[in-house]
């Protein structure tokens, strides 16, 4: 190990140039990828809606990829996405987010069901707008726990949070898993309405969820990107530096730390009720401790300090999954599920090995290491100015 | 030291936070006592049900403590939290069986003993490879992405122990009778298997020949001093990457100690690696991460008191009472219990 040479986490690619000084088209760079990323989304989802030529999404990937996916994609982008803003740029790692993911979906799931079951209160429960109370509610919650664990821990430095989130992420889930009277113990819970605004227009069938999914996905990108190009942002991106010297020009850097934690929290609850409402069932499985895991993997693998790694790492590691279940039997004679784990988890150590910046910021540098070494016997002397 | 939110707080108010802060720990230690007694009378305990529960406890807490100290020696060398730990403790557990259980022309207590020391050196080896394979070729890359390979490589791990070893539990024979059932012995109302003190010694001994390692042997010397600056060591001549080396090397064979002595105890499965990788995790935590001996008196007491814990309310809270145990510890003393736990907080 040589920790002199250790780079830190990649900030955001290169601060400056996020700032306002930037120059040129790069400017606009967030603004052209938010738009490049809504024609993609409305592109598959008009796919799927329209099915030109009588084409459906899946058999663009040769039925390996579902337009379910696409949603639980958009899903997950969305709790990547705040675990990115806490460990990219607070440099804080969670360990128990899917607890604040589980938290959401039971908050929604409970009282989405809880009149029905006891036959009590059906007007107000029944309405339109119960459900999206219940999100609310779910946030709230889920905010005021990340708080009250955030709090005392974030005081100090080093990985605490990740020790502590780890310890509320496996209480939480075994209360989900024995806390039968509430939650419903291993079965969960089950006829969850879906959502729907107005009386009229309900948000299913699953192209219709599809939208409202990437719509919150997109809302809480543009979210984090605000975050991130703003005060606080640059305030974490100081304490990340250095805690010390953030401390020393006048940056509380609890408070900072306390804040970005409430908030991941309160987005991974968000993206909890649109799965609960997804699913229309939930049970303690995906809210488990290796859930938070894989979470934290896809933050890695997007890249850690970059936004829109978010989208990109959910979609490959499920797209790797459900590529090495439908074919690893194809590559391996008689292999199942346990060789499909065994290439994950090689995928994933080699992911970090070769670009432990992620796949997004990992890429660039390879095609730039990749440019470089193609010039490099032309034009020597012009090495540094391209560079 | 706490970095506390205002810098300027002077050193009086400091003091008296802490004259305070260590009241509120024993004002909780008391009314947790106090619960567990509660709860206990209502299931009408008596001390021997106490002791009995302690003493079970003490077993499974040095099975952490070892743990724990893998998990100290990684960290205090590479800075890494290694996720495998608990993998090299099912390794070392199944190759025991495996090794048990072929058809080699010897006799039981001799296949027993080659058993025992296969797998504490295949696992080693083990341990030695993951660092050169995977820790090696990253060890520039930020800790956050060495912490995630070491997930990557816990996945694999288990599930290639899934295709080895499949979903069933093995089992392994009493090192004293050879035999499934265990010896029983009885003090007073108190009984202890044989088992239990094949264990306590092991982690005896273990801890002794580490100490020695540590404080007398010129290996150990360094490692320590890798722990301690790894830049200062690297000007004395220290080879940063040969000990993170010895660092994954020395974690896995306490982990295959761990599982092959705790064996017999239990009925050792593929899946058994990521809780008492996490338990073992709480135990290191508790003494600060840094700190040896605090990991395993943080792993006996952790032991001690999940297993009471669990006696008095269910067996299925058994889980849980570690990580409450864990947020309770860092919401009141995150330096962990022993002293040197307050330096990991001010250099972590």
């Amino acid at each position: 190990m040589e920790p002199a040479e250790r780079r830190s986490l990649p900030l955001s690619r290169s601060p400056e140039r996020s700032e306002g000084e930037a120059k040129g088209w790069a400017r606009y760079r967030n603004v052209a990828g938010l738009i490049a990323f809504i024609v993609l989304i409305v592109a598959l989802g008009w796919v799927e809606m329209v099915r030109p030529l009588g084409f459906r999404f899946r058999d663009f990937t040769g039925g390996l990829v579902t337009f379910d996916t696409l949603i639980r994609i958009g899903i997950l982008t969305i709790v990547v996405v705040g675990l990115n803003l806490l460990m990219g740029y607070a440099g804080q790692i969670s360990l128990g987010q899917a607890a604040f993911f589980g938290l959401g979906a039971y908050v929604s799931a409970i009282m989405t069901t809880i009149a029905t079951r006891h036959n009590a209160l059906l007007e107000v429960s029944l309405s339109w707008w119960w459900p999206w109370l219940a999100i609310l509610a779910g946030m709230a919650l889920t905010g005021v726990f990340a708080y009250l664990i955030g709090k005392p821990i974030l005081r100090l430095r080093g990985n605490y949070l990740a020790m502590a989130t780890l310890g509320v992420g496996i209480v939480m889930y075994t209360l989900f898993r024995e806390g039968e009277s509430i939650t419903g113990g291993n079965d969960g819970i089950a006829g969850i309405p879906r959502l729907s605004i107005g009386n009229h227009f309900q948000l299913w069938p699953m192209e219709r969820y599809y939208f409202l999914v990437w719509a919150v996905a997109i809302a809480v990108i543009i979210v984090a990107l605000n975050i991130v190009n703003s005060r606080v942002g640059r305030a974490l991106r100081a304490i990340h530096g250095s805690e010390v010297a953030a401390n020393v020009t006048g940056i509380d850097t609890a408070r900072y730390k306390v804040q970005i934690l409430v908030i991941s929290a309160m987005i991974a609850s968000l993206a909890g009720s649109l799965y609960a409402h997804f699913q229309a069932l939930i049970a303690p499985t995906p809210f488990s401790f290796v859930a938070s895991v894989e979470l934290v993997c896809m933050a890695a693998v997007g890249g850690l300090a970059s936004i829109w790694g978010a989208p990109f790492g959910v979609s490959f590691v499920y797209v790797v999954r459900e590529v090495l279940r439908a074919r690893i039997h194809k590559l391996l004679r008689g292999a199942g599920g346990e060789h499909e784990l065994i290439a994950y988890g090689i995928i994933l150590v080699l992911i970090m090995i070769f670009m432990p910046e992620g796949l997004t910021a990992g890429s660039v540098h390879l095609v730039r290491r990749l440019q470089r070494r193609v010039r490099e016997p032309q034009n020597m002397n012009h090495k540094d100015h391209k560079a | 030291m706490q970095q506390s939110r205002n810098p300027e707080r002077s050193e009086g108010t400091r003091r008296g936070s802490k004259w305070s802060r260590t009241a509120t720990t024993i004002v909780g230690i008391l009314a947790l006592i106090a619960v567990v007694l509660f709860l206990g009378s209502q299931k009408h305990f008596g001390p021997q049900h106490y002791v009995q529960l302690a003493i079970d406890g003490i077993r499974g807490g040095s099975i952490y403590a070892l743990i724990a100290l893998g998990f100290v020696v990684i960290h205090s060398v590479t800075g890494i939290i290694n996720f495998a730990q608990g993998e090299f403790v099912m390794l070392g557990a199944m190759l025991c069986v495996t090794v048990y259980h072929s058809h080699l022309p010897l006799s039981p207590p001799l296949k027993l003993a080659l058993a025992v020391f296969s797998a504490v050196i295949g696992t080693t080896l083990i341990g030695g490879i993951m660092e050169r394979v995977t820790i090696y070729p990253a060890r520039r890359a930020p800790v956050v992405a060495l912490i995630i390979i070491t997930i990557g490589v816990t996945i694999a791990m288990r599930a290639m122990a899934l295709i080895l070893w499949g979903t069933r539990p093995y089992f392994v024979p009493a090192f004293t009778t050879l035999e499934m059932s265990d010896l029983t012995l009885r003090f007073g109302g108190v009984i202890v298997k044989a088992q239990s003190f094949w264990i306590w010694g092991t982690v005896a001994v273990v801890l002794g020949i580490l100490a020695f390692f540590f404080e007398r042997t010129i290996m150990g010397k360094a490692l320590r001093a890798c722990a301690v600056n790894r830049r200062g060591a690297q000007l004395m001549g220290i080879n940063p990457s040969r000990m993170s080396l010895l660092a994954f090397s020395l974690a896995a064979a306490l982990g295959a100690i761990g599982g092959m002595v705790m064996a017999p105890a239990t009925r050792p499965t593929y899946d058994m690696g990521l809780m008492l990788g996490l338990k073992g995790f709480v135990a290191a935590i508790m003494g600060g991460l840094i700190s040896s001996p605090g990991a395993v008196v943080g792993g006996l007491v952790l032991g001690v008191a999940e297993n009471i814990g669990a006696g008095v309310t269910s067996a299925g809270y058994k889980d849980i009472i570690v990580f409450v145990i864990l947020i309770l510890i860092l919401l009141f003393r995150p330096q962990g219990f022993i002293g040197g736990g307050e330096r990991a907080v001010e250099e972590a």
